[in-house]
């Protein structure tokens, strides 16, 4: 009913004794498109923008690669945000467990271990935090914004007491190594590869496997799941586990980017990731929402970010447009939605 | 079954002194979705009259009542306001005429105080500040003259008993001129003293030449502060204006019940008499689902419960009797004080859902769209979601396999349209109780508990249900069923317990029962005739 007949006949026909009912193996692929696709429209306006503006410096490799490169950090981040915003939640403190993972990790004590041990670092406070998270809201008494909120001001915190408010830079070749910017991988930027990696899979992961479905059942209706026989605390718990697993990667991605390890690390990185979700279709209220739209989301917004530099405006300027992405997203799906 | 003879409507002469009543509702007609819950009801109710409306539940009251109170539009139909057409689009307008309306589940604002519910959207104000001290004092005056002086207008709401949260809302409809109070089932939640409390109350205001729409199971609270009585059955009015202290409990029950829609219930399997013998006689077969000593603290008192399989139990009793809530203790979605649930013989872990769901215990809930269906999904997600594992290979889905498994069950089941990507919400009542059944179904349930599975269905969607549920009982599964409507738990069941408060009043095969029996244990607690 509510897709666009049509737009599926390149699907193969049902199996024989289906007597109307159109053939869509492809669950929902039809639905999501359309909102997708209007995100993607937004994405090539911006370009052309910058194609018109600034000719000889946006549609150049390098600036492109740019692009990707600072979507990659806030993307990983905004994937395992996703997640949690679709199974009913809410995280905000991953621009903190960002910046406490990445402080930790390029510790004096933890560079001694070399690569494997700054990564492992990372990753084990970024599940920490998201255990902590995770069992206070799913085992306690606590809701999601004000768990989150409480682990945004601590986290942010510890990462300012470890590093005692300096930039513990990085003294390990093999991980400065990666980070610099003539490195490839199959002829992509490493990070970049990796937030492919994780976006692919957080797409895997939300629509093709029992947790992703699981997610997007507590989301939509946790007293239905419970009744179900879903563990929902279980899930809500695993889900901040793989939202603080996030930060962990990022926070790692970020030392090598940076050489560094920062407490200001990750600032506001929380309402990045929001807003990336929100303006990729995710519902705020959960049970709805896609990975793919949130890489549209963050990419909308990184491009917009270097096409205002480069075209030399403000960053105040570049917020208030912020914003009304986001309103008008929002009234776009609303639009949509009452039809 | 035979409707009773009809008793000669008492023609009451219209008050002399009065051309019009004070409230006249005629041929109001209300269709949602597929049920049409009023068709032509007319209703008169003179100032300073106790005017009961009686009817089964689904009979029409608590939408007639919402029509009065402004919240819900008739498709048709004209009310008349002391002689003048009004038309109620909103709550607020039918405040303005004088409506107030008292319903079963407070509309109160739990951490807002007495003094601040009382005046919720009628603030004690000069522009814009609330004058905090008059507000109080004019609710203390209004608790006073309500009996319940002891109520501190400063407390919040949430903290007072639910006999003191009902008096802040009268309280609350006293604070405006009112000239007509709805009360839907004031007494449900009141001890016997404070039912004696709320009748001095509903005689003060009548005395005042206030109108009062009293709407109460308990025929014995009618006969007690009624004048009139007004039945209601599948949205018609049975008979209107009857006068209360004089109609006999016999009449009023066969005007509830006596119906025009007859349902097809399906015919039992012949098996059951023997069944029943060997339950009397010989060693029966071990039940499906056993409950022990099940109890829960202001619930329902401890129960002992078995179900076999193949058979249908059924729970009948008014809303508030306990039998929703004995059904979500069963399923693992209530923790219970004590006693235990075994399945097959061994005991259930209390208050887990996910162990009963694995043991094979399926719950369709009361609150379909709350409780049980995932609205943004498609159906076979619906249906998928309690067996997710069994189209998995390490957390992998085989989403062709789940489609396939639950478009076989759907199709079982008649699924109507019979399209697995359609998304529940479209669907009507009886289909998406369908879709519930599906998901137990596919889930290979043991013992499948039912509450209200036909609520919201329309009348034709029914039968095929109860053909359904005949159906998946013959296979072998237990069922436990719960409804207010008499007549189905009588036409499905094998077996019937009556609840009464909580409490097991009585236990018979259905086919020794009829619904003016079940009724009268339902609302008398002691049997009639």
């Amino acid at each position: 009913m509510l897709s666009s007949p049509g737009s599926d006949a390149v699907k193969e026909p049902a199996p024989p004794p289906t007597q109307r009912s159109p053939a869509r193996r492809g669950i929902s692929a039809p639905r999501i498109g359309v909102r997708h696709l209007s995100l993607l429209g937004v994405l090539v306006a911006l370009v052309a923008v910058g194609a018109i503006t600034r000719p000889e410096q946006f549609l150049t490799g390098d600036n492109l690669q740019l692009i990707l490169t600072q979507s990659s950090v806030i993307g990983v981040v905004t994937v395992g945000v996703t997640f949690v915003i679709i199974g009913g939640g809410i995280d905000l403190s991953v621009g903190a467990i960002v910046a406490l993972a990445s402080v930790w990790a390029t510790t004096v004590a933890t560079q001694e271990y070399g690569l494997g041990g700054m990564l492992l670092c990372a990753l084990c406070v970024g599940l920490g935090c998201g255990l902590v998270n995770g069992v206070l809201i799913a085992y306690g008494p606590m809701v999601p914004f004000i768990a989150t909120l409480a682990m945004l001001a601590s986290a942010r915190g510890l990462a300012l007491l470890i590093s005692d408010g300096k930039t513990q830079v990085v003294t390990v070749d093999s991980v400065l190594g990666l980070g610099v910017s003539d490195s490839y991988v199959l002829g992509v930027p490493p990070l970049v590869l990796v937030f492919a990696t994780v976006a692919v899979l957080g797409w895997l992961v939300l629509g093709r496997t029992t947790f992703g479905r699981r997610t997007v059942a507590v989301g939509g209706n946790a007293e239905a799941s419970r009744l179900a026989g879903i563990a929902v605390r279980r899930q809500r718990l695993l889900l901040y586990l793989l939202s603080g697993l996030c930060c962990g990667i990022a926070a790692f991605m970020l030392i090598v980017l940076t050489g560094s390890g920062q407490n200001t690390n990750g600032n506001l990185y929380e309402l990045d990731a929001i807003a990336a979700a929100i303006i990729g279709g995710t519902l705020l209220s959960g049970g709805r929402g896609t990975i793919t739209g949130s890489v549209l989301g963050v990419l909308v917004f990184t491009t917009i970010t270097n096409l205002f530099a480069l075209n030399n405006l403000q960053s105040d300027v570049q917020q208030i447009a912020k914003g009304a992405i986001i309103v008008a997203a929002v009234l776009v799906q609303k639009g949509r939605k009452t039809q | 079954m035979a409707p009773p003879a009809r008793p000669a409507p008492a023609e009451e002469p219209p008050p002399p002194d009065r051309q019009f009543p004070l409230l006249s509702m005629s041929g109001i007609t209300k269709t949602f979705p597929g049920v049409r819950a009023l068709d032509g009801v007319d209703l008169d109710v003179e100032a300073g009259e106790v005017h009961c409306l009686l009817g089964q539940n689904g009979a029409g009251k608590s939408t007639l009542i919402k029509v009065l109170a402004g919240a819900h539009q008739p498709d048709a139909g004209e009310i008349r306001w002391k002689g003048r057409p009004v038309r109620l689009h909103t709550p607020v307008a039918a405040m303005r005429l004088g409506v107030a309306t008292i319903y079963q589940e407070l509309d109160l604002v739990r951490h807002l105080s007495v003094t601040e519910n009382i005046f919720l959207g009628n603030e004690v104000a000069v522009r814009g500040f609330i004058r905090a001290r008059d507000a109080r004092r004019r609710a203390a005056e209004l608790l006073r003259r309500l009996g319940h002086p002891e109520i501190d207008p400063d407390v919040p709401v949430g903290a007072l008993p639910a006999a003191g949260q009902q008096i802040v809302s009268m309280a609350r409809a006293l604070s405006h001129d009112v000239r007509l109070i709805v009360m839907d089932e004031p007494s449900a939640a009141l001890d016997p003293d404070e039912v004696d409390n709320l009748f001095r109350i509903v005689g003060d205001l009548t005395a005042d030449g206030v109108a009062v729409v009293y709407i109460s199971h308990r025929l014995e609270e009618i006969r007690r502060i009624g004048d009139r009585v007004s039945v209601l059955k599948d949205g018609r009015v049975a008979a209107a204006g009857l006068p209360a202290r004089t109609t006999t409990t016999a009449d009023l029950v066969a005007l509830m019940t006596g119906r025009d829609v007859q349902y097809a219930f399906p015919e039992r399997p012949v098996s059951t008499e023997p069944l029943e013998d060997r339950v009397l006689h010989a060693a029966p077969p071990p039940p499906v689902l056993c409950a022990e000593k099940l109890a829960r603290q202001g619930e329902f008192a401890p129960l002992d419960l078995e179900v076999r399989r193949g058979e249908i139990v059924g729970l009948a009793g008014l809303v508030g009797s306990g039998r929703s809530e004995i059904l979500e203790t069963l399923s693992g979605a209530r923790r219970p004080t004590s006693g235990r649930v075994l399945v097959e013989g061994r005991p259930l872990r209390p208050g887990d859902v996910t162990a009963a769901v694995r043991v094979g215990i399926g719950l369709a809930p009361e609150e379909r769209k709350a409780q049980a269906l995932l609205m943004l999904e498609s159906v076979t997600r619906n249906v998928s979601v309690s067996a997710l594992p069994r189209f998995s290979r390490g957390g992998w889905l085989d989403r062709r396999a789940e489609r396939a498994a639950a478009r076989a069950r759907t199709r079982d089941l008649a699924l109507h349209p019979d399209d697995p990507d359609r998304p529940v919400r479209t669907l009507s009542g009886g289909n998406q109780q369908k879709v519930v059944l599906a998901r137990w179904l596919l889930r290979d349930c043991k013992v499948l508990l039912l509450d209200e599975p036909t609520r919201g269905v329309d009348v034709g969607a029914r039968a095929e249900l109860y053909a359904v549920i005949r159906r998946l009982a013959d296979s072998g599964v237990a069922i436990l069923l719960v409804s207010s409507e008499v007549p189905e738990v009588l036409g499905l069941a094998d077996r019937v317990l009556v609840l009464r408060e909580g409490r097991v009043v009585h236990t018979a095969p259905a086919r020794e029962l009829d619904e003016h029996r079940v009724l009268d244990l339902v609302m008398e607690g002691s049997p009639s005739c």
